[in-house]
């Protein structure tokens, strides 16, 4: 299987795009929208043309702008689902699958179990159902790469969660390289086993989904991957870092640093007490219960400045609702310090 | 007590618009009986002028449809420096007196003209001058469906490995189709009834130059009937083509059309 190389600048409304990238397996870039994302499918998609640069597939080369060499989209084997999928709509489900390649289509429409709907217009279907159109679409063309833009974000939160398992199950059956950007981490950390951060046209990190927890290279990073940061000056104090908040609270980190730095804790590492316990743990918040509220089979509770995620019984069992106090606790060697 | 007046009034001026509005053509089947309008049709001067009214339209609509159709395209999905001058240009004609369209072709085609040829005064002038009064309402309505289609579309017929020209038949035009057709049918109203610009340029032969507009006027103080009868002509044909007009989606609603019916 070839790998997709990249590496080019595309000059964008407000900043410039630039990438260097190579994608054997599944890539997931994420980013706020504006970040540039849907551009670098567009530029692999031979749809933009960067001002420098090169997209290669193995030993084939797609774009080589020092050699003159810019294929046309056709002539490259990209499977691009788009954002709103960009069905035809004036074509059938077996017309707009078959358009690609006619004869892969009735063994796609079996696949993705839309056979039942062939004959329908891609208005008559439903959010999941022309999701599941446009890939087998993109794959009527046999591609050596597949490219999804924002492949979760046209479905409402009870299809996501469903569809989010059956195309990360795709994905790996399929094995080829796959570049997909979405706004939303989870959905890049579910999918992906490289996530690259991508802000203002640059990327600011790339790492397994678990690094990118662990180890956050800047506040960025560690905010957009779903942590707590909090805003400090650490002193460095015998074996542990000491950081004052600039809300007065002082917590400790195993992490060396000084001077101005985000503290980064994860909410699934932070436990929610309503008394201060005597435990190991080094860091304690104690703030009143800004907000509980439920995310799928968790809690978040927000406790002064940090957010916390519990398990629903536990919520119930410590009984929290707004208003109260309550204590946040989390160990100094889960606590991150990142450069600001 | 005031919403009385205004109600009234609001009443009566629709009435009084909508009247003087369909005065004249119903005017137009009153004056004489039906039975004579239709014998008048077998006037050797009316078939000659059908027969040149049909063939130059038609020529002029292949000749816009042919060469507006790309145009349209071009200025619909490219950007570049000077192209809101270009459709202006393009929209010219729809505003200019048809005398001045007239003369401007006279100028740009006349033996003296810029371009030194024989065409004035004769069927292809005729061609010449419904082409140019009548392309603008294609062109506009014709950039307005092209612009109407999703980008992400055509690229997706791109990226599907259909090259520009399939990606034009397969889903372009497809998708164009209702505001082509709206487009198509208001420059082929427009052409069938021109008149200032080809009396100028083509004058008004019978059996070669003079169109159906034109037989009205030569027979209105030779033979009223005659006139009477072409302008009958006129009016069903006028009407159809509204009809066809309204039955076509539209460019603006075209792509919810496509949308919502299987």
């Amino acid at each position: 299987m070839a790998a997709l190389g990249l590496d080019f600048t595309l000059p964008l409304r407000d900043f410039e795009l630039t990438l260097a990238l190579d994608v054997e397996r599944t890539v997931a870039l994420v980013g706020p929208s504006g970040a540039g994302k849907t551009s670098v499918l567009r530029v692999i998609a031979g749809l933009a043309r960067p001002v420098r640069g090169r997209v290669v597939l193995g030993d084939d080369v797609w774009l080589d702008t020092s050699r003159r060499i810019s294929r046309l989209p056709e002539e490259r084997r990209v499977g691009l689902v788009f954002q709103e999928y960009a069905l035809f709509p004036h074509l059938s489900v077996r017309r707009n699958v078959a358009y690609a390649g006619r004869e892969r289509a009735p063994e796609l429409l079996e696949r993705f179990a839309i056979a039942h709907l062939a004959d329908a217009r891609p208005a008559d279907l439903s959010g999941g159902e022309r999701q599941r159109v446009a890939l087998a679409r993109a794959l009527a063309r046999d591609p050596a790469v597949l490219l999804l833009d924002e492949p979760l974000a046209a479905l409402d939160a009870h299809t996501k969660s469903q569809v989010r398992g059956e195309l990360r199950e795709l994905l790996r059956e399929l094995a080829l390289p796959t570049l997909l950007v979405t706004h939303d981490y989870e959905d890049a950390a579910a999918l992906a086993d490289e996530v690259g951060v991508l802000v203002d046209g640059s990327l600011r990190q790339l790492a397994s989904p678990a690094e990118l927890v662990a180890r956050p290279r800047d506040a960025f990073v560690a905010s957009f991957t779903g942590a707590n940061l909090l805003y400090g000056s650490a002193v460095r104090s015998g074996d542990v870092t000491e950081v004052r908040l600039s809300t007065g609270e002082q917590l400790f980190s195993t992490d060396d640093a000084a001077g101005e730095v985000g503290v980064v804790v994860y909410p699934w590492d932070v436990s929610v007490a309503r008394e201060h316990a005597d435990d190991s743990a080094l860091n304690v918040v104690r703030g009143e219960i800004g907000s509980v509220f439920e995310v799928a089979n968790r809690v978040r509770v927000r406790i002064g400045p940090v957010t916390a995620e519990v398990t629903a019984s536990s919520a119930g069992r410590l009984e929290l609702e707004k208003g109260g106090i309550a204590y946040a606790t989390f160990k100094a060697t889960g606590t991150r310090l990142v450069p600001l | 007590m005031r919403r009385l007046p205004a109600a009234a009034f609001v009443f009566l001026s629709t009435f009084v618009a909508l009247a003087f509005l369909a005065l004249p053509v119903v005017a137009i089947f009153t004056r004489v009986t039906p039975g004579r309008l239709v014998a008048q049709l077998g006037n050797p001067v009316v078939t000659d002028a059908l027969l040149v009214s049909l063939r130059t339209t038609l020529f002029a609509q292949a000749l816009v449809l042919l060469l507006g159709t790309p145009t349209a395209y071009a200025l619909a999905t490219r950007r570049f420096r000077g192209r809101s001058l270009l459709v202006t240009l393009v929209e010219l004609p729809l505003v200019l007196p048809p005398a001045v369209a007239g003369i401007g072709l006279l100028a740009a085609f006349g033996r003296a003209g810029l371009l030194h040829t024989t065409i004035p005064f004769t069927q292809a002038a005729v061609v010449l001058a419904v082409s140019f009064v009548a392309s603008p309402l294609y062109v506009r309505a014709a950039i307005a469906a092209f612009e109407g289609i999703d980008p992400d579309v055509v690229a997706a017929s791109r990226t599907l490995g259909a090259g520009p020209v399939r990606t034009f038949f397969r889903i372009v035009l497809p998708l164009a189709r209702g505001g082509l057709g709206a487009g198509a049918a208001l420059a082929f109203a427009r052409g069938l009834g021109e008149f200032g610009a080809t009396i100028m340029f083509a004058g008004s032969l019978r059996g070669v130059t003079q169109t159906l507009p034109l037989a009205v006027y030569s027979e209105f103080d030779v033979n009223f009937d005659v006139a009477l009868a072409v302008s009958a002509l006129l009016v069903v044909i006028s009407a159809a083509l509204l009809v066809t007009l309204k039955w076509l989606p539209s460019a603006s609603t075209s792509r919810f059309r496509f949308a919502t019916s299987s």
